[in-house]
């Protein structure tokens, strides 16, 4: 097999964080290369040093045997590598050609939009990889952002690919149509770096993986000579037991935590997303929400924790009404809110990891007195809360932009469950995380509903509703296509109401 | 990272051209001017205390801007809000209360400037909140709302009969008058103030509850919202206080330099403008402002200095703020986009 490229010894630190300790990598021409680790192991560092948004602090790269400097993404461009950020950084209001335009070099002097719109749309009819040149970029789900993204870096001719847990933000057939396109590029000889949690995921697609685990390698093995088992107990040093569903039975009271009735919400472009839903959580229930993003549930979840208006119908929170109150006054209902862009949304990047967790308390004793804010209490509370969730941080000082992906999504967690809720709303809780953090949290949500909390479960996981949920709801074209009980539902029947069948 | 490297090099490239400009039209060369400047703000005691006193509206105004630039609310109206506490602190001079005594006058004066600043930047408030206007645009007109009303006021209503025909309003009681270091025009009074709210401005930023929303709505609207946060109050606060503190900048401006409202121009030789300049440069924190006001204030003196010595015109040193506000806007953009891609890779 060919070397394309070799990463030897490379060493990064942040401060006191080694994130990438002596770690060599190598990856041969036309191989899909699986990039495995627990949150916080190390592996976007290490791409990002690949794509030169990072200069390590020790550490050679060779192409071809020849050795190169990588110095910022443009140098990276250059050498044909390309790398696909789980935050894509696409201009929202230009279109998809004016954004694929932004960065390329040899194009057209007169009308490079039609060059590019002609490449697009071979690249599109080639690989079966539908995408509409001509809309903006706001307009587009998550996928096609995507999509948006990889044809950025194929148009770039790019030889390496990087992608960053591509498949968190898609659906089940978008991840079937990307590894379609993954596997067609390795037959021209391109390769790809794939970062991923999900080891059904690695054990389909990829030829090698390579495990990091606390910033050093593990090592790097065949993909047929390991199974997922291997896997874990590399990732994480000891056995994971990679559970099912324990058979528990379905049981919750009666008491009526969360009513919506006749609910009635307009999206952004002023159409119905949400028409006429009608349904209760019940004291102890999880109900699942199911459906293909973009099916009405963020608007949904944003009517309900009062971020957006609604239109016709109620909503009662333990029998108050709490239509159209206003965000506060919901929260303070005992809400917690799990919110589906936690960098945009759920931190603020910039503020330490004891300012964001007291954002949904900071005006409430002890942390504030009415005026000032009580400092060292909050510096112990973080403490506290950071050691009790399991957050890797180095103190609670550091902002929370600097924590790995999987380590935001706990500190949202922290912050949302201290606050003993009566309901949960969970958008995509574990997106993001590896299998043991997932495995947590879905501890952490499974001991709240035993505590009485009624939990609303928005995912695109099915295996992850199938596995919490006690009831799971259809959500397809703004309505309800049906609650399921679980024990009747099965993941055929759930799919097909997906679509709408 | 090499991007960073990149801007500096092209904000100074900005100075240096900009500097070269005003070479080959006045032939003065810069190391000439700067010296100049530099040697007629702090070469002398009594540059120093020139320095000093222009340096007292540049700390309040740009104060009150750190504010509600922190919040990201664009308030580009300190000028107008400064002029209208003139107002207010000349009518309760004159109007109001003229036979009170000094200790009752004061206060009062300081206060109602300090209510008309801040009343003036509500209006961008009311509107930006009720009406979506933006901010930047309304703030910026009510300076030149403020400026024909205040040369309304000293060329109509208010123009004194004493004073053989110019634009000025009868001068303030000695009891309206504040105290100054020896014959110095330092008005004390007001740089103390000034001095404590910049520890008080401080303490509400980093400390206070308030602070700590004004920094989330100004780091990430998106996560204010998602956690309730009542935005449009603070918006009000902010422009609210930001609006006082320049108020009580033009208080200090009639009631320790001129005794008299005068025409704008003659109260405000663009302070609530440069003080934007004070407040990013000061990086928005209480206790820089104070330092940089000090030096942009030694900047003003030196402008009008080189007008006299080296016969350049008066808007030299409008320009060369200029220049500076480029650098700093530079330096600030190309630090936003550092850390942006440092937040990336915490993904
Ligand atoms: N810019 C930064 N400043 C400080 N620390 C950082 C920075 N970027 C990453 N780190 C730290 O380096 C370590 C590795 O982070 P990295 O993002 O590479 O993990 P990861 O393997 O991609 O995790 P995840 O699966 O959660 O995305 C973490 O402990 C993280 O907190
Ligand atoms: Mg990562």
């Amino acid at each position: 097999m060919e070397k394309l490229l070799q990463m030897k010894g490379i060493t990064k630190r942040f401060g006191d964080i080694t994130a990438n300790d002596r770690i060599d990598f190598e990856l041969n021409k036309g191989e899909i290369h699986g990039l495995l680790g627990e949150n916080g192991a190390g592996k976007t560092t290490l791409m990002n040093i690949l794509y030169g948004l990072y200069t390590p602090d020790e550490g050679e790269i060779y192409i071809n045997g020849a050795k190169v400097e990588i110095k910022s993404p443009h140098d990276a461009i250059k050498l044909g590598i390309s790398m696909v950020h789980q935050n894509f950084k696409l201009i929202q209001s230009h279109t998809v050609i004016e954004n694929v335009a932004l960065g390329l070099k040899d194009t057209n002097f007169f009308y490079p939009n039609r060059q590019i719109e002609k490449e697009i749309r071979t690249f599109s009819e080639k690989y079966n990889f539908k995408i509409d040149p001509n809309v903006p970029v706001w307009q587009l789900s998550a996928g096609e952002k995507q999509r948006v993204e990889i044809i950025k870096a194929f148009c770039r001719k790019a030889r390496i690919f990087i992608l960053d847990e591509p498949t968190t933000m898609l659906t089940p057939n978008e991840t079937r149509d990307l590894f379609r396109l993954l596997k067609f590029l390795r037959e021209e000889g391109i390769s790809v770096i794939l970062i991923t949690h999900k080891l059904d995921e690695v054990m389909n697609i990829c030829d090698r993986v390579t495990v990091l685990r606390g910033g050093k390698k593990v090592g790097t093995i065949d993909i047929d000579r390991v199974d997922k088992d291997d896997l874990a107990r590399m990732m994480f040093g000891q056995d994971i037991i990679l559970k099912e569903r324990e058979e528990y039975s379905i049981s919750f009271d009666e008491d009526i935590v969360l009513e919506v009735r006749d609910l009635t919400v307009f999206s952004d472009k002023g159409l119905p997303a949400v028409k006429d839903i009608s349904f209760d959580i019940h004291r102890g229930e999880i109900l699942g929400i199911a459906g293909v993003s973009g099916n009405g549930q963020r608007e949904l979840i944003e009517a309900i924790t009062g971020l957006r208006k609604v239109a016709r119908g109620s909503i009662k929170i333990l029998g108050e009404d709490v239509t159209n109150v206003g965000t506060k006054e919901i929260l303070n209902k005992g809400v917690a809110h799990i919110p589906e862009e936690r960098m945009r949304v759920g931190v603020i990047p910039s503020m330490s990891l004891e300012e964001n967790i007291i954002l949904r308390s900071y005006d409430k004793s002890p942390f504030s007195n009415g005026i000032l804010l009580d400092y060292s209490v909050i510096s112990e509370y973080a403490k506290e809360l950071i050691s009790r969730y399991k957050i890797s941080a180095l103190d609670e000082k550091i902002p929370a932009g600097t924590l790995s992906g999987g380590n935001i999504q706990k500190l949202i967690l922290a912050r949302e469950l201290s606050i003993s809720p009566v309901l949960i709303i969970a958008s995509h809780p574990t997106q993001g995380l590896d299998i043991r953090s997932t495995q947590q949290i879905h501890e952490l949500l499974l001991r709240k509903k035993e505590e009485g909390c009624a939990i609303l479960l928005v995912s695109e996981d099915l295996q992850e509703l199938m596995d919490l949920s006690d009831r799971i709801a259809v959500m397809f074209n703004g309505t309800i296509r049906g609650i399921i009980d679980i024990d009747r539902a099965s993941i055929e029947e759930i799919g097909s109401l997906m679509v709408g069948v | 990272m090499l991007k960073r490297y990149k801007n500096i090099g092209l904000s100074f490239l900005v100075i240096f051209l900009g500097l070269f400009a005003i070479y080959l039209v006045s032939s003065v060369r810069p190391d000439i001017m700067f010296r100049s400047i530099a040697l007629s703000a702090f070469g002398s005691i009594y540059g120093l205390t020139e320095t000093l006193t222009k340096s007292i509206p540049l700390m309040l105004c740009g104060l009150g801007l750190s504010l509600s630039f922190r919040s990201s609310v664009w308030n580009i109206g300190a000028e107008g809000q400064l002029l209208m506490g003139a107002v207010g602190a000349t009518w309760i001079a004159l109007y109001i209360m003229p036979n009170a005594p000094k200790f009752l006058l004061i206060p009062a004066m300081f206060l109602v400037g300090a209510i008309c600043g801040g009343m003036w930047a509500l209006i961008p408030a009311v509107l930006k909140v009720k009406f979506n206007l933006n901010e930047i645009i309304v703030s910026l007109m009510l300076n030149y709302i403020a400026i024909e009303f205040v040369n309304y006021l000293v060329y109509g209503p208010w123009k004194s009969p004493y004073e053989w025909g110019f634009p000025y309003s009868t001068k303030f009681p000695e009891s309206a008058q504040l105290p100054r270091i020896l014959d110095t025009r330092v008005h004390y009074p007001t740089l103390i103030l000034a001095l404590i709210l910049a520890v008080i401005l401080y303490i509400i930023l980093y400390r206070s509850k308030l602070g700590y929303e004004i920094r989330v709505i100004g780091d990430s609207i998106d996560a204010a919202r998602y956690a309730g946060l009542d935005i449009h109050r603070v918006v009000f606060l902010v422009l609210l206080l930001g609006g006082g503190l320049a108020g009580l900048a033009g208080v200090g401006e009639v009631a320790g330099i001129h005794h008299r409202l005068r025409v704008a121009s003659g109260i405000s030789s663009g302070y609530g403008y440069t003080a934007v300049i004070v407040a990013w440069l000061g990086r928005l924190n209480p206790l820089l402002i104070v330092l940089v006001s000090f030096l942009f204030g030694g900047l003003l003196v030196g402008g009008d200095a080189i007008q006299v010595s080296l016969g350049l015109p008066g808007s030299t040193i409008n320009f060369i703020n200029g220049l500076i506000l480029i650098f700093v806007l530079v330096q600030g953009f190309s630090k936003t986009r550092f850390s942006t891609i440092k937040r990336r890779g915490g993904k």
